[in-house]
């Protein structure tokens, strides 16, 4: 099998490595079909979000219709008011762009509840570490670049980055 | 043996009926068994490249549009050899009925149904409506991939020139009648890519010269069916210009919107002599000294083109 020698997984967050150690395991046919499984797994937005869809913002490098919010939270054991902030994020995309959810899912399970430093130091290419250039074309990759983008903007434009 | 030609009132009036095929046929047929045995092959074709795996007319197979028939390398269809291949693979053989479907009103199944025409497969129809309206009408869907008996397929060198336009093509055509099938914003060069897509790198905006603006999608109707023989004859004859006889160009930003309009001109109000230009505006917005008109007007025939 042919590994994707350009970067390895070590400047990835914990979560986001094993994805990508994952994706690299398997031949190019089952990377699709991870992909499917990371579509499905996608999580709902909370209703409030649901109800008030000017809260989230489209993604529009995304060739199917993408919303995406991102909001952030004391972490766990954090004092309120302390620097110790975690991001949550949430996505909305239809069942009809399953290529477009399975970005969005394996963007949800490796970042969501990582601190904003820690986002931000995600590689801007990290999506081409996934080895789905070839599979499903570089055109295509572009909107996973896009919202990885649009995820690392929102997080450095919050509040105490600002 | 090609499988038997649908007769309904809509499609009897298209120059061509033999290449639509409605859904309530298509279901008839699967339910009568036409899958077995290759006579009848039922291809998916999709903008994503996963919709196909979230369910499907049972028995279909799939062709990616970019994976499957663009070649790798270069900006070109695969070659005879390839396309070979890949019709074998999934079960379509030489003399088979290929009905094409996909998403977004048959956009890319379109775009597919031109390329098994460039190798000049025989009896290539599409799905009226397209995969959301078979959706839609509750039919069934399923997950398992369709494992196909092989088919036969002789390596047939493609046959560009009818149906094909490049970019010397275009500077040739002046005089004659083209068709720019993208959105409003992309003809005037307000914007150089689809609204809500990525930005696919085009220098300049605008159109060609003397291109009629028809948006792919007026030809089809809410449920992404074509439109009737009227409400294209209007579209396509009243609005855009063009007459009886006429030698037509399509143009879009890849090729695959225009394939939708090709198909509609070609098939359904019946011009013989209609090509895509499938370099359109992502080559010819990128190249130097060609001709380009800005705004809502079509612009005139360039000096010395005529």
């Amino acid at each position: 099998m042919r590994k994707l020698g350009v970067m390895n997984t070590s400047a990835l967050p914990a979560a986001l490595a094993d994805i990508v150690d994952d994706f690299q395991a398997l031949e190019e046919p089952e990377r699709l079909q991870l992909l499917l499984e990371f579509s499905r797994e996608l999580p709902d937005p909370p209703a409030r979000l649901q109800d008030h869809p000017e809260l989230m913002e489209q993604v529009v490098e995304c060739q199917s219709p993408l919303f995406l919010t991102i909001e952030t939270e004391p972490a766990d054991g954090g004092q309120p008011g302390a620097a110790a902030e975690r991001v949550r994020l949430f996505f909305k995309a239809p069942p009809e762009a399953p290529t477009t959810r399975g970005f969005a899912g394996v963007l949800h399970e490796g970042l969501d509840g990582l601190s904003p430093a820690e986002i931000l130091a995600v590689p801007d290419d990290m999506p081409d570490l996934l080895g789905l250039t070839r599979a499903i074309t570089p055109l295509r990759m572009r909107g996973m670049t896009a919202m990885l983008g649009r995820i690392k903007r929102k997080v450095a434009a919050l509040p105490q980055h600002g | 043996m090609p499988y038997p030609v649908e007769q309904n009132e809509k499609f009897a009036a298209y120059a061509h009926p033999e290449r639509l095929v409605s859904t309530g046929w298509l279901a008839s047929a699967i339910e009568g068994g036409a899958l077995d045995g290759g006579n009848l092959v039922v291809v998916e074709s999709d903008e994503d490249v996963l919709l196909y795996e979230t369910g499907h007319i049972p028995g279909a197979v799939k062709i990616d549009w970019h994976t499957d028939l663009n070649d790798e390398v270069t900006r070109d269809y695969v070659d005879g050899t390839a396309f070979a291949a890949l019709a074998a693979a999934k079960g379509i053989s030489r003399d088979s009925t290929v009905v094409i479907y996909g998403d977004k009103s048959n956009w890319w199944a379109a775009y597919a149904l031109w390329v098994f025409t460039l190798f000049g497969h025989e009896d290539v129809r599409l799905l009226d409506g397209g995969r959301d309206k078979w959706i839609a009408e509750g039919r069934p869907v399923i997950t398992e991939r369709t494992v196909p008996v092989p088919g036969d397929y002789p390596v047939v060198e493609r046959n560009d020139a009818p149906i094909r336009a490049f970019l010397a093509d275009v500077l040739a055509h002046f005089g004659k009648p083209l068709i720019d099938v993208r959105s409003v914003e992309e003809y005037t060069g307000q914007r150089t890519h689809m609204p809500a897509y990525p930005e696919e790198g085009a220098m300049r905006g605008g159109h060609i010269p003397t291109a009629a603006s028809i948006p792919w999608a007026r030809a089809a109707a809410e449920d992404g069916t074509y439109r009737s023989r009227p409400e294209l004859e209007a579209l396509y004859l009243d609005e855009a210009g063009l007459t009886e006889g006429d030698d037509v160009v399509a143009y879009c930003r890849i090729g695959e919107r225009s394939s939708h309009t090709w198909f509609a001109l070609k098939y359904l109000l019946g011009f013989d002599t209609v090509r895509n230009y499938d370099g359109s505006w992502t080559e010819w917005g990128n190249a130097v000294r060609v001709p380009i008109v800005k705004g809502t007007e079509r612009g005139s025939v360039p000096a010395g083109r005529a």
